[in-house]
């Protein structure tokens, strides 16, 4: 029963997604919209679970004085902070919680987005050392498309804007559509293996 | 004093107005115009028709706006039943060119009509259009998908029967997925946790059930092994499924006792607080392998940059095209798209699986041969047009709409 039940439920469930999509009839619809409907309700109960996985690997931090504790009550008084000014005063605009969002949490967030400037140029770096022809075929290409979106490609020669825009539409677009094929497939042979029940380790292992 | 009174009496007269008989009547034309610029616009080409491809019950309304003349405050959709009753079912803002009337009833016949409302009264109406509404079956724009899908499951079907009943299936070698032991492994040997990011989507993304299912794979190995495994999510339902899928890993493998729930934790639903928490656990703990298996967007250079400087060995995998050359980039192994979709398969070697990894591949092939043939007929189809009507066929073949 252990088995039978999950895969019954993934098995109904997938159906009823698949004829959803195919069939507007009834009462598909209502089934698939009532399906996704109690998606969100599960999700939206697990964000306690993980509200309290949070907690509870914090403290248990502190209370055994494990490795690297001292980080632990900055992350259990930022999310109490949050949360009891959201429930106090709500989350709408200019109230603490609104106040500590946008002055906090958004530079903070900025400032690693922003570090992503420099990962790319070390992992440019790197990538486009020219140890073999395919790595040099990739900094040429790259030398070309940044020469060609800069106005001092163009002052260079005329054309090199021009290599840039066929290199990101025939070749870049031709590599990223073949991916996005690949992929699809993979989506609909791997659904397919979970919906009828060959795909079984996400289960736990219970095959 | 005399021009003084000569001034009064023309500003009198000229206050007064000008005699009738004096001043030329308008021409019809301008009186015209100007009664025009002073209406309210009025709906015009109204017409309505059954929702397509819906369950029924609803009517679809389309109109254009007079152009010229007062913008209404507000439209009024009126609709009156076969009895002749006509109500008022829905005010929309000004601006409006479509609606649904979603209250409809199935095999009744109605008629609408748009009404322009300015300071809370009438000023303008449309003609009449009439509509019955109907549940259609199908979706006529996804039947070529449905054929797709049907023969796609035929063929890999065949492809499992094939090996179920023994017969050889050849699997290319992929090296990240042979990496997956040589991975695990080396932490073990340097003592170190293996660190798994599921990616930041939810359980509802194709690509973290994936990625679920080789963590469960690799938290076996992890348990033979006796490391530590890692599990940050950036999503509650995701924790709840890989702790579940850990610990039957860990049961599996004989070893519940080294099963630690802490150790698959939740950081944050937040995209950047995520990256900043994995790059966190990288730097303090200092994994000596990396999994970023699953869905990544922007984080996807952070989190393997960080990685690779801590000196991980790092295996990447994502469908995300426009994430996976960060991987190629900066990680050891990428498993490009599909190689994520077929790890399954490829780590458990099981027939069953092996036979729909084939069918995959299989319906690749199908699609390649489409591609090609489609290029060719719309190319030569400019020159004769039997073979432009067949790309024209396989357009909308593949079209979804």
């Amino acid at each position: 029963m252990r088995l039978i039940i999950p895969l019954a439920i993934t098995f109904t469930a997938g159906i009823i997604m698949i004829l959803n999509y195919f069939i507007p009839h009834q009462p598909f619809r209502l089934l698939g919209d009532n399906l996704q409907d109690w998606y969100l309700i599960v999700a939206s109960g697990a964000i306690f679970l993980g509200a309290a996985n949070l907690m509870h690997v914090h403290f248990r931090k502190i209370r055994l004085k494990l490795k690297n504790w001292k980080y632990s009550p900055v992350t259990i008084i930022g999310f109490l902070v949050m949360f009891v000014l959201g429930l106090i005063y709500g989350v709408v605009e200019g109230k603490p919680f609104d106040y500590l969002f946008l002055n906090m949490v958004a530079p903070m967030g900025a400032t690693m987005f922003s570090l992503l400037a420099f990962f790319v140029a070390s992992a440019a770096f790197r990538a486009f050392r020219a140890s073999n022809w395919r790595a040099t075929l990739l900094l040429t290409s790259a030398f070309l498309v940044m020469l060609g979106q800069v106005p001092i490609g163009a002052m260079i020669w005329d054309k090199i804007p021009l290599a840039k825009v066929w290199l990101m539409s025939i070749p870049n677009t031709a590599g990223q559509r073949a991916v996005m094929i690949g992929a699809a497939m993979g989506v609909v042979a791997t659904s397919l293996r979970i919906i009828f029940g060959i795909e079984r380790s996400y289960l736990g292992g219970a095959d | 004093m005399k021009y003084l009174l000569a001034f009064m009496t023309v500003l009198l007269l000229s206050a007064a107005g000008a005699a009738p008989a004096d001043s030329p009547d308008p021409p019809e034309n301008v009186v015209t115009e100007a009664a025009e610029e002073f209406q309210v616009r009025r709906a015009i080409d109204l017409e309505a028709s059954d929702t397509p491809e819906d369950a029924g019950g609803s009517v679809r309304l389309t109109w254009r706006m007079e152009t010229e003349g007062i913008a209404p405050d507000s439209l009024g959709v009126l609709r009156s039943d076969p009895s002749g009753a006509e109500e008022l079912i829905k005010t929309l803002p000004e601006g409006f060119v479509m609606y649904d009337d979603d209250s409809a009833e199935d095999g009744t016949e109605y008629s609408y009509r748009i009404v322009s409302y300015l300071d809370g009264s009438t000023e303008a109406c449309s003609d009449k259009a009439e509509a019955v509404s109907s549940a259609q079956w199908i979706y006529h724009g996804r039947i070529g998908m449905m054929i797709i899908l049907i023969l796609m499951g035929a063929v890999i079907v065949y492809y499992i029967e094939s090996s179920k009943r023994g017969k050889k299936l050849y699997i290319r070698e992929i090296a990240g997925l042979t990496a997956v032991d040589d991975a695990v492994g080396r932490a073990t040997e340097m003592g170190k946790p293996v660190l798994y990011i599921p990616g930041i989507a939810d359980m509802d993304d194709i690509q973290t059930i994936a990625s679920i299912v080789i963590l469960g794979r690799v938290a076996r190995k992890t348990a033979e092994y006796g490391s530590t495994l890692l599990v940050p999510t950036s999503r509650s339902v995701v924790m709840s499924v890989a702790q579940e899928v850990v610990k039957e890993g860990y049961l599996q493998a004989g070893r519940p006792d080294a099963y630690n729930r802490e150790n698959i934790q939740y950081l944050t639903d937040d995209q950047f607080g995520y990256a900043a928490g994995v790059d966190g656990i990288m730097v303090r703990e200092k994994p000596a392998a990396i999994f970023l298996l699953g869905t990544f967007y922007a984080e996807s250079l952070i989190l393997a940059e960080t990685g690779r400087s801590v000196g991980a060995i790092q295996l990447a995998g994502t469908a995300m095209p426009s994430q996976i050359p960060f991987f190629v980039a900066a990680c050891d192994y990428t498993l490009i798209g599909e190689e994520l979709f077929a790890a399954s398969a490829y780590l458990s070697r099981e027939p069953k699986l092996l036979g729909s990894l084939k069918g995959q591949d299989a319906a690749k092939l199908f699609f390649v041969i489409l591609i090609v043939v489609g290029v060719i007929a719309a190319t030569i189809g400019d020159y004769w047009s039997p073979l432009k009507s067949f790309a024209e066929f396989l357009r909308k073949l593949v079209t979804v709409t």
